[in-house]
């Protein structure tokens, strides 16, 4: 069994490795780039909607950037996640791999990218004049939740890519919705208290929403909340882990 | 004590148009119940073991599922009926050329191919030169999987695939592998394994190597198994005949 777990290790060295230099081309101006990306939707964002919605809230580029921060996280995780699977297709019919490790390395590559623009995100925080207090930490528990969510969600989508072709349109599109739906730049203050609830079902708004609580407002969530992301985690990792058994041999039969 | 065991084993591959078609397509061919796939089967009821040191040759016409027994056995598919048991490790040495990457050098990929396979990080630090030796792909090193030629990339797969000493070792026809003077290494490569007290399984479309070769035959013929023992010659005079049109199945 430790002999199995070091073995895969291995694997998974160089799974990461491989993707992380597939991913960056071996430029610093790759990495560059990839962290570019989000700083330009906050940069458009900012620009066209505090007009709008920035006239009477203190610190919206804060508030823009931790929707932007966890949402471009979660469906960049999501999206290449998605693909680990059926690209890797000519390695499975030969060999004899765990595949998850695949999906595993993808996510990790998606989470160094993660982590690489949440120091941006610090450094705009402070700019912002927000003050940094020991909640901070905190921050740890959502962005756990997310890399778990995530990995449920990868593990689901690239079982049925395997499947489905379109499945990429259609979670392309559905993320588009989400995005939308997710408070990214407007508050949701104006809606009836029904609404505002029904929010709380979308589990990227909750990891949103905790991150503003504890940047913007410096307060922590109640206990009920971080139930309710838990469960959230939970459900999706579970799903995800009963159709990746139920799935990852069996789309070598089908041809 | 048998090294490797197969009880009835049955393989399905399912066929039809699901793999075009997408989720949308799919949805709406099942509400309107027009929705149709079909079944076929690869390997049916294969039965054998074999001892340690046997060398069993598998033939069969194209198509008679010889690849997908080999899967099967290898663990890369799970037999859809039927049990496979086996000891010991097994190096499957099937096709495999594809799977590398492109963008990654002929280093990189040597070291992710080892991986794969169950190496470990020093045993691939110590065997690297080695590999790199035998696959003559030193000055190639540095350079771009894609730049390689289609018998540099298979020279390079094989190398990597035949370091292990297994216990049962699976060849599909990869005694074919480059160029004249590389596939002479690479036979006197696999004569060295079996010597060394490997279970083999052959796969070759060659009687002649077979009836040298192995002590065990099984034949088989679009999935069902035709013919299995240790009657080498007697089976593959009958497929011959077979082959010749003097007999049908």
């Amino acid at each position: 069994m430790l002999q199995k777990l070091k073995q895969n290790q291995f694997l998974f060295e160089e799974l990461v490795k491989r993707d992380f230099k597939k991913k960056y081309k071996r430029t610093i101006l790759g990495m560059a780039w990839s962290m570019l990306s989000p700083l330009l939707m906050l940069l458009v964002m900012k620009l066209v909607f505090t007009q709008f919605f920035g006239r009477n809230m203190d610190h919206y580029t804060t508030y823009l950037f931790c929707g932007t921060l966890i949402f471009s996280y979660f469906s960049e995780a999501t999206s290449q996640g998605m693909a680990s699977l059926m690209n890797n297709g000519a390695i499975f019919s030969k060999i004899n791999v765990p595949k998850y490790l695949f999906l595993l390395s993808k996510n990790v590559q998606t989470l160094i990218n993660f982590g690489l623009t949440l120091i941006i995100f610090f450094i705009f925080c402070m700019l912002d004049g927000i003050s940094f207090t020991w909640k901070f930490i905190l921050l740890l528990f959502p962005i756990a939740c997310l890399v778990l969510f995530n990995l449920g969600v990868g593990m689901i989508l690239s079982a049925w890519f395997v499947f489905f072709r379109d499945i990429q349109y259609l979670w392309g599109i559905f993320t588009q919705l989400l995005m939308y739906m997710s408070a990214i730049f407007y508050t949701i203050e104006q809606y009836s208290y029904t609404v505002q609830c029904a929010f709380l079902l979308n589990p990227v708004y909750l990891f949103i929403r905790y991150f503003r609580k504890i940047v913007i407002e410096s307060t922590i969530p109640t206990i009920w909340f971080h139930l309710l992301m838990l469960a959230d985690v939970g459900i999706v990792l579970l799903i995800g882990c009963w159709m990746y058994k139920k799935y990852n041999h069996r789309f070598l039969y089908y041809l | 004590m048998s090294v490797l065991q197969l009880k009835n084993v049955s393989i399905r591959y399912i066929t039809g148009d699901f793999k075009e078609i997408g989720l949308k397509e799919y949805v709406v061919r099942r509400l309107k119940h027009d929705y149709h796939v079909t079944e076929f089967w690869a390997n049916r009821h294969i039965t054998f073991s074999l001892e340690k040191g046997d060398m069993l040759g598998i033939i069969g016409s194209n198509g008679s599922g010889k690849s997908t027994l080999l899967k099967a056995i290898s663990g890369i598919m799970r037999p859809t009926e039927g049990t496979v048991y086996h000891e010991g490790t097994i190096a499957p040495l099937l096709e495999l050329a594809s799977g590398f990457d492109g963008d990654l050098t002929v280093k990189e990929n040597a070291y992710l191919r080892g991986a794969m396979l169950g190496y470990t990080r020093k045993f691939m630090d110590d065997m690297y030169d080695s590999i790199i030796d035998f696959a003559e792909l030193k000055e190639f090193e540095h350079r771009p999987f894609k730049q390689l030629s289609s018998g540099m990339k298979s020279r390079l797969a094989f190398s990597i695939a035949s370091l292990v000493h297994p216990d049962i070792l699976i060849l599909d026809e990869v005694l074919s592998v480059g160029d004249g003077a590389f596939r002479k290494k690479s036979e006197a490569k696999m004569r060295e394994i079996i010597k060394g007290g490997a279970t083999t399984i052959l796969v070759s479309h060659s009687l002649s190597q077979i009836r040298e070769l192995c002590n065990k035959i099984l034949w088989l013929h679009k999935g069902k198994q035709i013919a299995f023992g240790d009657n080498v010659q007697e089976i593959c005079d009958q497929y011959q005949a077979f082959l010749n049109g003097k007999i049908t199945l």
